[in-house]
């Protein structure tokens, strides 16, 4: 038992993880998660980069019922339902990922906040027992000091 | 360049039919709008039917009569309809002398749309983690918009009020029962800021359209209501659209804004010259930010156009005045011909107890949807 990534080339699996994606060598727009084309130019010199492990929260909402198939979180099938919550995450001079925001309450949710990566449990292999995680913003409490914030 | 007429118009009731199949509904309606412009399905040139659940909407020759007649399916996510308005209005424009059915029918289940990320570009973990959802998207979208314009709850539940106010007044609407702000603001938090009441549902139903050159619509009927432009457009990049797991920091107008722009240049007509709308209020934010992307208002108006009244029936801009999706639901493919009857049933003046009390002249219908699809009408009368 072990604890795999949700696919590869998402993130880094380490205590500071970092988000991977792609940047087009013809244009230098960036693309998440990466894929062949440039969406910006259509290029297909796009090569995996690091994204960065911090950004601001550019918007939010709530997720207020258990989605249809093909979602596959644990956390939608506890016994008594919660609402989570989900952002669009800008990371500066890079662009804006949707993610799932953990460790936060609504009434703490600001607009363009700091938050940090992190990877959280997504559900576990009934098959290899492994822990599969996925990646997530959280506050960064750390951001105050101005250090780290940008491309990881 | 023929001019392109609508001579006659046709939907069902919209809302959930069990043991009805989506091709009976499109019969039902193409026979009517036959019947509205006063022609029999053997007058008919050409054929176009959209559907997402249908894989042949053709196939309701088979009730129709086997005639031979040239028919093309269309699908184009919510935007179907425009889709095969567009493609319709191209056939007379390059000549076509008959006359042309356009048809749209559908039947979901109830709850969110859902399909397989992959078909939409996106990846399967997208799907898996949840985000692969309508309805988030719209959450995540107007909850910004309403920050930086500084749009109110209010505002969105005014929204949904006006539309259920209107559905409640149209005899084939889905959801036919008023509601108070307090209902639409306290009802269950589906997307925060967006309740329960303030989105629409997929449902079921059918609507169609004859169209034919201008110049021989007074034959049909002696109110001709002309389509001078459909235009649709996909995303470009910049614009933040449903179904994406990232987005550029830069900005672009949304497909709905492109759309509109080039349909306002093809028609020579200006936002200021348009005097009704049918928006796609696929949620009661959609509505608010549509308004703004098709140049009908400047953005943080909304507030104000929807606390004056402006947008109600006897407004000076009525939108939505069927009740849109939230009173009709959303039968994909029929969806933009539901728009088109009404704005054609008001434009004669037919809308009996919900008639639009500014005489309107020039209307404009829109349509947008996964993944980044818009498409803007307008006709005139």
């Amino acid at each position: 038992m072990s604890r795999v990534p949700i696919a590869e080339d998402l993130f880094t699996l380490s205590d500071e993880p970092t988000l991977l994606g792609g940047v087009c060598g013809t244009c230098g727009a960036y693309t998440f998660p990466i894929r062949e084309g440039c969406p910006r130019c259509g290029a297909t010199a796009v090569t995996r980069c690091e994204l960065g492990r911090r950004g601001t929260l550019y918007s939010w909402t709530s997720q207020g019922f258990v989605p249809k198939a093909p979602f596959r979180g644990e956390w939608g099938s506890r016994e008594v339902f919660e609402p989570w919550y989900v952002g669009l995450v800008e990371i500066p001079d890079t662009l804006r990922v949707e993610a799932l925001l953990v460790d936060v309450q609504e009434k703490d949710l600001a607009f363009d906040m700091p938050l940090r990566l992190v990877l959280t449990p997504f559900r576990t292999d009934p098959e290899t027992g492994d822990e599969i995680v996925t990646f997530a913003f959280t506050p960064d409490s750390g951001a105050a000091s101005g250090e780290g914030t940008g491309r990881g | 360049m023929a001019d392109v007429a609508i001579v006659g118009v046709a939907r069902t009731p919209f809302g959930r039919f069990p043991g009805r199949s989506a091709l009976s509904l499109g019969v039902e309606a193409a026979r009517a709008a036959l019947a509205d412009a006063g022609v029999s399905w053997t007058d008919i040139g050409f054929a176009v039917g959209g559907s997402y659940e249908v894989d042949q909407p053709d196939a309701v020759v088979g009730e129709l009569g086997l005639t031979g007649v040239p028919f093309t399916n269309v699908y184009n996510g919510c935007a179907t309809a425009g889709s095969a308005l567009g493609l319709a209005s191209q056939t007379i424009r390059l000549g076509e002398p008959g006359l042309g059915l356009v048809l749209g029918m559908d039947k979901h289940e109830g709850g969110a749309f859902t399909a397989d990320p992959i078909e939409y570009a996106c990846p399967a973990w997208f799907g898996e983690m949840g985000l692969f959802l309508t309805t988030k998207f719209f959450g995540m979208k107007i909850n910004r918009y309403m920050h930086d314009y500084g749009i109110s709850p209010e505002t969105l539940a005014a929204v949904a009020v006006k539309n259920f106010h209107n559905g409640s007044l149209t005899p084939e609407a889905f959801r036919r029962t008023g509601m108070t702000a307090e209902q639409v603001l306290n009802s269950r938090m589906v997307n925060h800021p967006l309740t329960q009441y303030m989105f629409c549902s997929p449902d079921e139903g059918a609507a169609a359209a004859v169209v034919c050159d201008a110049s021989v619509a007074h034959r049909y009927t002696d109110t001709p209501v002309y389509l001078r432009a459909v235009v649709t457009r996909t995303r470009a990049y910049g614009a933040y659209e449903v179904h994406t797991p990232s987005a550029p920091i830069e900005s672009a107008p949304a497909p709905t804004g492109a759309a509109a722009r080039a349909a306002y240049e093809l028609a020579g007509i200006g936002p200021e010259d348009v005097d009704i709308a049918q928006l796609q209020d696929t949620d009661a934010g959609a509505e608010v930010i549509h308004l703004a992307e098709t140049g009908l208002c400047a953005d943080g108006e909304q507030n104000e156009l929807l606390a004056s009244g402006a947008t109600s029936l006897q407004g000076r801009l009525p939108v939505n005045t069927d009740g849109g999706l939230i009173a009709n639901g959303e039968p994909v493919g029929a969806s933009g011909l539901r728009q088109v009857y009404e704005l054609v049933t008001q434009l004669r003046g037919r809308a009996g107890d919900r008639q639009v009390g500014n005489d309107p002249r020039v209307a404009m219908a829109q349509l947008y949807g996964a993944p980044g699809v818009a498409a803007v009408s307008i006709l005139t009368r």
